[in-house]
């Protein structure tokens, strides 16, 4: 396997925005611990605006860095600007990842993607939130 | 930093007693065995050497020991070479679900060829059933593989249980012993098998030199063809100073085996037992008794290996981890998902290999230092929060 940037090192080892928010506006949890992966995001919303995110995470040092990593890209974000956050954007911000465990980059994604879906429906709005089509792997069970 | 090595079944340093033999063979004696001259016959006596130590590490004739280049070789060799060479008298083959994939894939490869493979499940605790061996036999069958120990949970199969039924019903029997050799004594006529593969660097011997035993009399086809090494059956110039260092390793577990069993068994316990105390929700993977000595395979619920090896690692502490993170084809553990572990908890595996070296010291630190580890990730997991929001509601 490839070796992990020093940047995904440093998130994994001192993860950001680790924990819950209560009474959050939106919660999202993906993945599933078969595959070994499982991520939660809260987010707190003011004027359109991310306040707060906060993750929880079962997974590997990929799983845990992408979780703190897009928690700290959405903060400060509006919604719109949150919707905007890819895959791509969060590895990319990690200094890239392993091929092998891009599917956790994409789990991020999702993840936030989860919580905005939330956030909408929260607020009785019609989501326009498109969860993405590729979950990362496939899941042949030999 | 103290650093740890809990990782044996990986690979072992080279004994410094291995490495003084092999030395001598690299620039000063480094003649080819197929040669005739005195250079020549100078490497050839000490492979023949190397060999009758190897074959007196698990009682076998030196002429019954072939050398490869690594475990994986000897166990593609024997599925291979014994099946395609007997296949005149059937072409069934018997294999257990948790065999190394070095033994599962060439039966796959043997299945597109025409053989037929039934592939046997074990118990909860990684036991293969003799019976369901018997069961299995048809008129077809020609051979049996079932390994002498897991290498992941460490489990020692019936070997001598089934290898009176293969024995009795006149079908072949090789057993994967890569896992076992130099841990636990391991010997071909007690063992009543046909066909043994072992390799150096699982016992203090370096890496690139392995073996397969093969009884006197058993045809076996070559799987590396065009030179007479081996006395024609495996083709390749020896790895002479390998070789060397796995005569000189076979020598060192012969003498010190049943120091090795006491010696890391009791470490083994002590940190089991340490870990047990100390950690809830964690399920010990394996047999409870027949199990290497030197092995610890343990799952921890609503935590993911890899994560938990990396932190280790930070400590000083290698280990393996069987989570399907790890692994590039993200699936969890086969042997894992054959003994029934749930597949959540599977990826929150560690494999744990003691060895020599290892002191109660270095098992104390791993004790202090691991508990809080699957603490801090269990209350990052949200799976831990779940349970814990479970567990106050019923309340």
């Amino acid at each position: 396997m490839e070796q992990y940037s020093s940047k995904v090192m440093d998130h994994f080892a001192h993860p950001h925005n680790v924990g819950e928010i209560e009474n959050a506006d939106g919660v999202g949890t993906v993945g599933n611990p078969v595959c070994g992966d499982v991520m939660r995001l809260y987010i707190k919303v003011e004027n359109n605006i991310i306040t707060d995110a906060k993750f929880k995470t079962f997974g590997c040092g990929a799983a845990i860095a992408t979780s703190s990593m897009v928690t700290d890209l959405v903060k400060g974000k509006t919604i719109d600007e949150a919707l905007k956050v890819s895959n791509a954007a969060v590895a990319e911000a990690l200094g890239g990842l392993p091929k092998v465990k891009m599917h956790c980059s994409v789990l991020a994604e999702e993840a936030l993607k989860s919580a905005l879906d939330d956030y909408y429906k929260k607020k009785g709005v019609a989501s326009p939130v498109k969860m993405p089509a590729e979950s990362g792997h496939e899941h042949d069970m030999e | 930093m103290r650093t740890v090595y809990l990782d044996h079944a990986a690979t072992t340093p080279v004994h410094p007693k291995v490495l003084e033999a092999m030395l001598p063979y690299f620039s000063g004696k480094f003649g080819n065995p197929s040669n005739l001259h005195d250079i020549g016959r100078e490497a050839k006596n000490a492979v023949e050497e190397a060999r009758a130590k190897t074959a007196a590490l698990v009682g076998a004739a030196p002429g019954e020991i072939y050398f490869t280049s690594s475990g994986a070789e000897s166990n593609n060799f024997a599925l291979k070479g014994l099946a395609q060479a007997n296949s005149q008298k059937g072409k069934h083959i018997i294999v257990s679900q948790i065999e190394h994939f070095s033994i599962l894939h060439p039966a796959k490869t043997l299945e597109k060829s025409g053989f037929t493979v039934t592939y046997l499940p074990t118990d909860k605790e990684g036991l293969v059933n003799p019976d369901d061996v018997a069961k299995a036999i048809t008129k077809d069958t020609i051979l049996v593989s079932v390994m002498h120990a897991n290498n992941e949970i460490g489990t020692i199969e019936p070997i001598e249980a089934i290898s009176k039924i293969t024995r009795e019903k006149g079908i072949l029997f090789h057993t994967d012993a890569v896992a076992s050799t130099g841990w636990i004594p391991v010997n071909v006529e007690t063992l009543g098998v046909d066909a043994l593969s072992f390799s150096g660097h699982q016992f203090y011997g370096p890496k690139g030199a392995a073996a397969l035993f093969v009884r006197k009399g058993v045809r076996i086809k070559p799987q590396i063809e065009g030179g007479i090494q081996e006395d024609g059956r495996r083709a390749g110039t020896e790895n002479v100073p390998a070789l060397v260092g796995l005569g000189k390793a076979a020598e060192l577990a012969a003498a010190e085996v049943g120091n090795r069993m006491r010696y890391t068994s009791q470490l083994r316990d002590k940190l089991q037992k340490g870990l047990q105390d100390r950690i809830e929700d964690m399920v010990i993977n394996g047999h409870p008794v027949s199990r290497l000595p030197h092995n610890l395979n343990v799952s921890f619920w609503y935590v993911e290996g890899e994560s938990m090896l990396l932190f280790l690692n930070m400590e000083g502490i290698s280990v393996s981890s069987g989570s399907a993170c790890t692994s590039r084809s993200l699936k969890s553990s086969h042997v894992l998902t054959c003994i029934g572990t749930d597949a959540a908890v599977a990826n929150g595996t560690l494999l744990m290999t003691l060895g020599m070296g290892n002191s109660a010291e270095d098992i104390d630190y791993v004790i202090e230092k691991l508990p809080p580890i699957v603490q801090r990730l269990r209350e990052m997991s949200p799976l831990y929060e779940d349970m814990m929001k479970k567990k106050a509601a019923a309340r």
